[in-house]
């Protein structure tokens, strides 16, 4: 399995001069299965230079995946250069919203309207399908299997596990770990405690022993409680649960876009410190745009 | 946001059609969970406050339905009658173990919802329903059969059925006048809190009817719902009825 990153920033797309090393597109990750074939998590703008590369090996089959409908992870998908020629194949997997009562297809949607893109979906060349996916379904995407998890953002978000030929690999979307909504001295406190509890072990039943940990990491533990609820983790509590799941190696993302290169180095310093490390202990690194990693 | 999550929480709590919504959601097939979503606090935990609160402003709440509606059916007093009940069941189920005390809540808040949606879809045949209880002191459910064809507990569990809410407050609904109430300690909770509610006179849901306790009901609260009352004591009933209030005046005033 091969990993690549085309964008690592959260919110919204950061070019300038102080991002240049780690990049300023949002998030969307490549990844290639051991008989090459496509999945992309996310189409945040990453997936613009992604899909440039693929002109070269139409037609192709993307299996792509989406954490959530927070426009930096979908707003590079009109984009997506391979819909607009025929052959190619997009499939389209994310969750269904309660709250509009719509699938994945949605995303699209919203997006390829008269007054906001030229094109209509209608209008695309490429074989379109869309696949809503359910809490805890696993699907084929090639010699692939993908497994969705809910975690927890503003919106409904899902992990996904990708597991090929023995290795494997998580990705969180956005995530803010659960917390208690009431104080100690409530009555709610400790069955609410519970309850989190519970959900806690099922999303690191989900992640664990994975090769590869990909986690949304916006915050500094400074910065956190004023962000509380935003549904963010903090590079701390990214690093934390890569030790509780035995992950071997944690990418932390979805940079701040206020957070320029050398600040961003600077507070992973500062949370590496925190938590030090020794043989055995998962290795923490940043997500910057362009690493590739071969499992 | 301008409250704190636990006000939310406690705001969707005390509304019966919101709370409705929110567990039809959440315990549809989509989600095909191992354990149903049965409490508010349990969805915020797994579908995250910001979505539970959307889900709760794009729906109609209690507040909504029309107060002055053709059946005659007086919301204010429904959803007093229903709030005090959730609360009496809450009390007598931790007093007594064995079944979560906010699903005893909720199953409380939702014992009469049949009667919603009578008035809603059929509020000519409820009227008539509504007199002949009122008129020849029988209980609201016969008059109901007699005058429909079938009842609310029949209509509500129906719905909560279609929902797939969880089993016991399907029965719970279902059971609320039944011999076989006690069954379960959900279902006593509910029988017995629902009496009590009456039998203070807490709002008004069509009936004052007191029915005796079933056996089902008696070996978990006793032979009689006074001997209940007395024993719940007026501090708590003031309380609860209270709380009831406050949040049904403010539901009047809108």
């Amino acid at each position: 399995m091969k990993i690549k990153f085309w964008g690592v920033r959260g919110s919204i797309p950061s070019p300038r001069a102080g991002t240049v090393r780690y990049g300023g597109n949002t998030t969307c990750i490549e990844i290639r299965t051991d008989d090459n074939e496509l999945i992309i998590l996310d189409g945040g703008t990453g997936i613009y230079p992604l899909s440039q590369t693929l002109l070269k090996e139409l037609p192709v089959t993307a299996h792509i995946f989406i954490t959530h409908s927070h426009w930096d992870h979908i707003q590079g998908l009109p984009f997506f250069i391979p819909n607009f020629i025929p052959g190619n194949k997009m499939r389209l997997h994310g969750a269904f919203d309660p709250v509009s009562g719509r699938g994945i297809e949605q995303v699209m949607d919203v997006q390829l309207q008269y007054s906001y893109f030229p094109v209509r979906e209608a209008e695309m060349k490429a074989n379109i399908e869309y696949v809503s996916l359910s809490p805890g379904q696993t699907v084929q995407a090639g010699s692939a299997t993908v497994t969705a998890t809910l975690l927890n953002h503003p919106v409904v978000n899902l992990g996904y596990r990708v597991e090929c030929n023995g290795k494997s690999l998580f990705f969180t979307g956005d995530h803010e770990p659960h917390y208690n909504i009431y104080s100690p001295d409530d009555e709610s406190y400790a069955i609410y405690q519970e309850l989190i509890e519970a959900q806690e072990r099922m999303i690191f039943d989900a992640m664990r022993g994975v090769d590869v940990l990909i986690v949304d990491s916006s915050y500094t533990i400074e910065e956190y409680p004023a962000k509380k609820g935003w549904g963010h983790g903090t590079f701390d509590s990214s690093m934390r649960m890569a030790d509780m799941v035995g992950a071997k190696t944690l990418f932390c993302t979805h940079h701040e876009p206020t957070r320029d290169d050398d600040a961003l180095e600077r507070e992973f310093a500062k949370a590496l410190e925190r938590h030090p490390r020794r043989e055995g202990l998962a290795d923490f690194r940043l997500a910057r745009e362009g690493i590739e990693i071969e499992l | 946001m301008n409250c704190s999550p636990k006000d939310l929480v406690q705001v969707i709590e005390k509304d019966p059609v919101m709370t409705v919504r929110i567990l039809r959601v959440l315990n549809s097939a989509y989600y095909s969970l191992p354990n149903k979503i049965t409490s508010v606090n349990h969805a915020v935990v797994f579908l995250g406050l910001n979505t539970i609160k959307n889900l709760a402003l794009s729906i109609a709440s209690v507040g909504i339905l029309p107060k002055q509606n053709a059946a005659g059916f007086d919301v204010n007093q429904y959803l007093l009658h229903s709030l005090t009940t959730a609360g009496i069941a809450k009390h007598l189920s931790s007093r007594i173990g064995g079944s979560d005390p906010m699903d005893c809540y909720v199953a409380g808040l939702l014992h009469d919802f049949g009667k919603v949606v009578f008035a809603q879809f059929m509020p000519e045949q409820f009227k008539v329903a509504l007199d002949k209880s009122l008129q020849d002191n029988v209980p609201l459910f016969s008059a109901e059969m007699a005058t429909i064809g079938t009842d609310h507990t029949v209509v509500g569990s129906m719905l909560a059925e279609k929902w797939q809410f969880p089993q016991p407050l399907i029965d719970s609904i279902r059971n609320h006048h039944a011999e076989d109430a006690g069954a379960t300690v959900m279902g006593a909770c509910v029988f017995a809190a629902n009496e009590v509610s009456k039998k203070m006179k807490f709002g008004y849901a069509g009936s004052l009817c007191i029915e005796s306790f079933p056996a089902s009901v008696g070996n978990h609260f006793g032979g009689n719902v006074d001997g209940l009352i007395i024993s719940i004591g007026d501090g708590e009933l003031s309380r609860i009825a209270e709380e009831a209030r406050l949040f049904s005046q403010m539901e009047a005033a809108k």
